[in-house]
């Protein structure tokens, strides 16, 4: 146990500020789970892996000398269509099953994704450069490496389009009506398969932009998907499905967390530490979220 | 019933089929000595095991090429029997029960990394292979008392403690202070054992001592901590993507550090991907091509490197070059036997003493070779920003003058 984070306080506000900007990262591929969990009652366990496969996206459009940035916008054209491919080939056959189905269903696409990865990138940890520098706060006893301002800003902006085309556009409103009520939207003509198609493709792209934006501010690896599986399933377990402002708010709270778990117990329990909360989170909650499963085909 | 007999006898008819087919391989063949490896072709380790595979593979080529191996006054060629461990300890160890068992091999060559030795040692030993193996450096490998096991690389613990003795010496001989960040695997935490007994030696101080989980790719806050501390030295290890999160963060939150040690720079292509952002960075290495060691087969360093480079069309990583190694010590050690017998070539390995282009090699009773320092070389840029990596120490090698202190960033 060390305390310096404490002791001074201009860790303290570090610790804060990493761990908020890291947290809207997080929230926007929680988010992205939250939309497909609510609309087809699907856990993700492939979340990571298409974040992973996201970032190397930007990895290959720096390597081909392409800043890294257009990466947030590429990623998520190409990540859509192979969402969209994943639901015809494998999730369009077990959405209507039970929720274990799903999981196991999602699980072997995980394995599969980061099999193929490493064979089709290799096992080497790579990121791609933004050259962005560092803006340094509080006489320089602060400092953000504008890459993280930068994804966060994006991870915003990302979040704020989907907000607003889910309200205003016809596709959103139809996602929005499976979800509440997949009967009743199917009766009045909404075309559920293509619904449940779009959902997983959007919650591939919102992967996507992450992705890229985490090639651009920390490392990818084959293997690196997991982690952030966890992290958007915890989120959203805390925040409840269809509340975006929760999964905002527990996002940065994880991200805050992560921080002050790094500095008080120490690197080595970061990770451990998101997984006991976890574990908590689930016992204090205790399944509540187990909803009716509703689907149609 | 019946067709539960056709099934049975059909499966036994298979199993007889494969176990004569397999036994016909055998340790020495006509004029072919066979040699037996598991390699990581898949798997998190398969870039370096792709290194360590053609590492061997240029060996074999070579020295076959220029008139094999003398047994007894005949000539034998090399060849080696791979199989794909997956990066899996469990599969290896199981790899190197059916290399020997089955396949019949009576030497074996390493595979790839401390983790997967480690599993292999204990089959190899069982059986009395002698196992000459370049990728696994953990010290622990050496302390078990294995009599089959030599390594052509020096063990981990000395990779960067040559790093605190020269942040002393820089420091006018006095203690300075150290902050370390080190993954929590065999190999990373042997390093850092290396550093803690350096430290006691020279009567330093350990501000920080940070373990990283292998998951990571955020120490932000271990720099945090380091801007705060002002240490004398950073050492940091984990593997590539210690290296590669390291040097990305130190550069994007300006950490300032009159010395940074790092290992596995060259495998995570610090000086040729991240140019200014790795420069002054003090790397542990192996081998470095600018190495003066000389052989007959590979001439020297550089010779090495270009030959590599026009075969496999990258520059050679310290990992494919003691890979080559290896298989010039056993070639050597099978000349000296004058016999393909088990326990004459294991005492033939042992009483090696020879120099390769890679470095010198003498094994020590623990199998580690003791005859071998470590070098550091420091990521060195000039103007145009190209980056080079160019060796310091020890100074007996040392291509270039070590920069101390590392200039501070808002100077760069």
């Amino acid at each position: 146990m060390d305390f310096m984070v404490f002791q001074y306080p201009m860790i303290t506000v570090q610790a804060c500020l990493d761990g908020i900007l890291l947290g809207i990262l997080f929230a926007l591929i929680a988010y992205g789970m939250a939309l497909q969990w609510g609309v087809m009652n699907i856990i993700n366990i492939a979340q990571g892996d298409l974040v992973i496969l996201g970032g190397y996206i930007a990895y290959f459009m720096y390597l081909y000398g392409i800043h890294p940035a257009w990466g947030v916008i590429v990623a998520p054209v190409i990540m859509y269509f192979l969402g969209v491919l994943i639901y015809k080939l494998v999730i369009n056959k077990v959405v209507d099953r039970d929720l274990f189905i799903s999981i196991l269903a999602t699980f072997g696409i995980s394995i599969l994704f980061m099999q193929l990865m490493n064979f089709a990138f290799g096992a080497d940890v790579v990121l791609a450069n933004s050259d962005y520098g560092t803006t340094m706060l509080f006489n320089d006893n602060v400092v953000l490496p504008n890459s993280k301002l930068f994804s966060a800003f994006i991870s915003i902006l990302f979040a704020i389009c989907l907000v607003i085309y889910m309200k205003k556009s016809k596709l959103g409103r139809a996602i929005r009506a499976t979800a509440q009520n997949a009967r009743a939207a199917k009766i009045l003509g909404v075309d559920t398969e293509k619904v449940y198609a779009a959902t997983f493709g959007i919650n591939a792209a919102l992967c996507g932009v992450a992705g890229a934006l985490i090639s651009i501010t920390f490392t990818i690896h084959p293997y690196m998907g997991l982690p952030y599986t966890i992290r958007s399933f915890m989120i959203v377990i805390v925040a409840g499905l269809g509340n975006l402002p929760g999964v905002a708010m527990s996002g940065m709270g994880l991200g805050v967390f992560e921080e002050f778990a790094d500095y008080i117990l120490g690197t080595e329990f970061r990770i451990g530490s998101v997984f006991l909360l976890l574990v908590l989170i689930l016992v204090y909650r205790r399944f509540k979220l187990s909803r009716k499963r509703e689907y149609l085909k | 019933m019946r067709l539960n007999k056709i099934i049975l006898s059909f499966v036994s008819a298979l199993v007889i089929l494969f176990s004569t087919s397999v036994v016909s391989f055998a340790k020495v063949v006509g004029d072919k000595i066979i040699l037996g490896a598991a390699i990581s072709l898949t798997g998190k380790y398969s870039s370096n095991g792709v290194h360590t595979q053609n590492g061997y593979n240029m060996a074999v080529d070579r020295i076959n090429s220029m008139g094999g191996v003398k047994v007894g006054g005949k000539t034998y060629k090399f060849d080696i029997i791979y199989y794909d461990d997956e990066s899996n300890p469990k599969r290896a160890a199981q790899l190197a029960e059916r290399l020997i068992s089955q396949d019949g091999v009576e030497f074996m060559l390493g595979p790839y990394s401390s983790g997967l030795t480690k599993a292999i040692a204990p089959v190899t030993e069982k059986y009395g292979v002698p196992m000459v193996e370049a990728n696994g450096a953990s010290r622990s490998l050496f302390t078990k008392g294995y009599k089959y096991l030599f390594a052509v690389l020096a063990p981990a613990n000395l990779y960067l403690d040559v790093a605190i003795d020269l942040a002393v010496e820089k420091n006018n001989g006095k203690p300075v202070t150290v902050a370390m960040a080190f993954e929590q695997d065999a190999f990373s935490q042997d390093v850092r054992l290396g550093v803690l007994d350096a430290i006691k030696r020279t009567g330093s101080k350990k501000v920080i001592d940070d373990k990283l989980p292998k998951e990571l790719n955020d120490m932000a806050a271990t720099l945090v901590k380091v801007k705060q501390m002002k240490p004398d030295v950073l050492v940091v290890s984990g593997h590539t993507k210690g290296a590669l999160t390291a040097i990305r963060q130190i550069a994007e939150m300006k950490v300032d550090v009159p010395m940074l040690a790092m290992t596995h720079c060259d495998a995570a292509k610090l000086s040729k991907q991240h140019g200014k952002n790795s420069q002054y960075a003090l790397c542990a290495s192996q081998w470095h091509k600018t190495l003066t060691y000389k052989d007959n087969f590979f001439k020297d360093g550089m010779t090495y490197a270009a030959d590599f480079e026009k075969e496999f069309g990258y520059d050679p990583p310290y990992q494919s070059a003691e890979s080559s190694a290896a298989l010039l010590v056993f070639k050597d050690a099978f000349e000296r036997a004058n016999s393909f017998d088990q326990k004459k070539v294991r005492d033939a390995l042992a009483a090696t003493n020879m120099q390769t282009f890679y470095g010198n090699i003498k094994f020590a009773p623990g199998g580690q070779n003791v005859d071998k320092p470590m070098v550091l070389f420091q990521v060195m840029c000039d103007d145009s920003g190209k980056c080079e990596n160019k060796v310091v120490a020890p100074t007996k090698w040392a291509s270039a003058k070590l920069i101390h202190p590392v200039p501070k960033w808002s100077e760069r």
